[in-house]
């Protein structure tokens, strides 16, 4: 360590701490925007408009929000339970492929891996594909839907085959000479060596599945089966309806939630990835770089 | 095929266990693919797959001569090409930053604030959209007025949408790639840093004579990968901040909306079945290209 910097130095990281902090500000700040929104008084948001720092602090939106919470723990149940689900059958149907495509006497392992990455390469598009949900599976407003197309992807797969492929063989020999079956060496031996192979595509899996509003979008029409994110769609999109039927009629002292309360519904969509987001994001960061290095 | 049912029973329990995964793929992703027919049809919803009437190519053909290919493929491509440079020299920048600054409690919580945005669903980028730009009461607006200017109603004029989309892009991904970049400059060994600094170079000096050099590889094959995507449109972006918004469709239609438009809003399934088409082969074809070059200059990053 230098105790006197360089000239250059000093420039370099002038330079970057100021470019480096315009971004993260930047990144932050339409978070900031949208939770000071919820808790400005809708009086205010109509006669000023949003701004960073509200002149008075108000929970009406919130209030409103969950004076019939119903919609919102509907909206929560649906979109945890697809996650769960989703997230523990498809890493189990990952890790089950993976695992034989990582087997090197299986024969036909190059074949199918294949078969699997082709996928990737070419589609039929989304509108076979939506005709042969909702025609030939009959998947319309059904939650399978939602869980289905989310399950396996071919990434996740070549990715958790690699993953297996970096653990040494000697282990599965020597299962087998002791006469394991294939399903148990899979089972006891290499899952609970591939922990951080799971761990970095689980959450991946479930954060698809708890962003997800596509699917719903064109499949769900039942609104208590709406997933958190659509249903925070649909009220950004509703609540504007709602806003210009009533305007007309109300008395110029009072205004209900509205803006306001699109805001706070974001809040409430997004708050529980925020909160997860500091556990999480450093397993993240190591996946990703596992995954960067091997190339 | 003898051989095939030995094998089969021999390894029967593999079989089993990655049968799922086929089954998944053939019913999502292969099926789907024999109703791509659907493009050379006029679709009719009681005929279904082939009792619709068949006309060739006419799908195509209106498509290519009413300009609509022409319009979709020019704004699907050129925003890619936005996103991919804009992201990466960005991520580039910010990295090359991240790893030679000091103080780790600044990096942390820069790098953490940065990688925020990918966590989060596109519908909440739909509501910062309206946050910020809604013509009652949007924050750009608020902050228009106090400056005593004129409101601008973002949703009559379709020049800033394109900077809109992109920048929404790129600060979506900014961490993510941020991380990939890292992960490369810190695979470089400390050494010719030590070997530089003895030689006196400064730290500009160092960016520019090692860490580039030994980024360039990484940054180009990310860029050449990308290209292989370059006709697929990323939907919920596009849909999340446009929406159903008719007036700016000129500038912010890509292949994608279009398609998801032909399905739930015309119900023009032959014309929509047409242009998703186009996309998967065109978009078969870029990738098979980008992988043969690939396999050209760095045979072992090849995809296949």
């Amino acid at each position: 360590m230098k105790i006197k910097m360089e000239k250059t130095t000093i420039v370099f990281n002038a330079i970057g701490y100021v470019i480096i902090t315009i971004l993260a500000v930047l990144c932050l700040l339409p978070f900031l925007l949208i939770v000071s929104g919820s808790f400005t008084p809708e009086m205010e948001i109509v006669a000023q408009g949003f701004k960073l720092i509200p002149k008075q602090f108000s929970l009406d939106a919130y209030s409103a929000a969950f004076s019939s919470p119903k919609q919102i723990l509907d909206g929560y149940k649906v979109t945890v339970l697809i996650t769960l689900i989703g997230t523990m059958l498809g890493l189990f149907l990952t890790s089950m492929a993976g695992f034989v495509l990582s087997r090197k006497e299986f024969k036909y392992k190059d074949k199918l891996a294949f078969f699997i990455y082709f996928t990737t390469l070419f589609s039929g598009g989304l509108i076979p594909w939506y005709i042969m949900m909702v025609k030939y599976l009959d998947l319309k407003d059904s939650y399978l839907a939602l869980l289905l197309p989310g399950l396996l992807s071919a990434w996740n797969i070549i990715l958790m085959k690699n993953f297996m492929k970096s653990i040494p063989e000697s282990i599965t020999e020597s299962a087998k000479i002791d006469g394991a079956g294939e399903f148990t060496i899979y089972l006891k031996l290499i899952l609970p060596l591939s922990t951080p192979g799971l761990a970095t595509i689980g959450l991946f899996m479930a954060l698809g599945y708890w962003n997800e509003w596509f699917l719903a979008n064109l499949f769900i029409t039942t609104e208590s089966k709406f997933p958190l994110q659509f249903l925070l769609y649909k009220i950004l999109a509703s609540a504007a309806v709602l806003k210009t039927n009533v305007a007309g009629n109300l008395s110029p002292d009072f205004q209900p939630p509205a803006e306001t309360l699109k805001m706070a519904a974001a809040v409430i969509a997004t708050g529980p990835i925020i909160f997860l987001y500091p556990f999480v994001q450093r397993f993240f960061v190591k996946g990703l770089t596992i995954g960067a290095v091997k190339g | 095929m003898k051989s095939m049912f030995q094998e089969l029973n021999r390894n029967k329990v593999l079989f089993l266990m990655i049968a799922p995964a086929l089954l998944f793929f053939i019913v999502f992703s292969y099926v789907p693919m024999v109703g791509v027919y659907y493009a050379f049809t006029r679709f009719s919803f009681d005929g279904g797959l082939f009792g619709s009437e068949f006309i060739g190519m006419k799908n195509f053909e209106f498509l290519f001569n009413s300009g609509v290919l022409w319009n979709l493929t020019k704004n699907t491509v050129l925003y890619n090409i936005a996103f991919i440079l804009i992201s990466n020299i960005l991520q580039l920048l910010c990295a090359i930053f991240l790893s030679e600054l000091p103080g780790k409690l600044f990096k942390k919580t820069t790098q953490s604030v940065m990688f925020l945005p990918f966590f989060v669903s596109f519908v909440l980028v739909g509501a910062f959209v309206f946050n910020l730009f809604n013509s009652d009461n949007g924050v750009i607006n608020t902050v228009l007025q106090q400056l005593g200017m004129q409101p601008y109603d973002f949703y009559v004029h379709t020049a800033p949408w394109k900077y809109i989309i992109v920048f929404f892009h790129v600060w979506k991904g900014l961490g993510y790639g941020t991380v990939i970049y890292l992960a490369a400059i810190m695979s470089i060994s400390d050494e010719y840093h030590e070997a530089a600094k003895i030689d006196g170079a400064n730290i500009f000096q160092r960016v520019r004579h090692i860490i580039m050099p030994m980024l360039v590889p990484t940054f180009i094959l990310l860029i050449l990968l990308s290209l292989g995507g370059i006709l697929k449109g990323q939907f919920d972006l596009f849909y999340q901040i446009i929406g159903n918004n008719g007036m700016l469709y000129n500038s912010t239609d890509i292949i994608d909306t279009y398609v998801y438009r032909s399905l739930a809003v015309n119900f023009d399934i032959g014309m929509g079945t047409a242009a998703g088409l186009y996309q998967s082969f065109f978009g078969f074809v870029l990738i098979i290209t980008v992988n043969f070059i690939i396999r050209k200059v760095r045979s072992d990053y090849a995809l296949f």
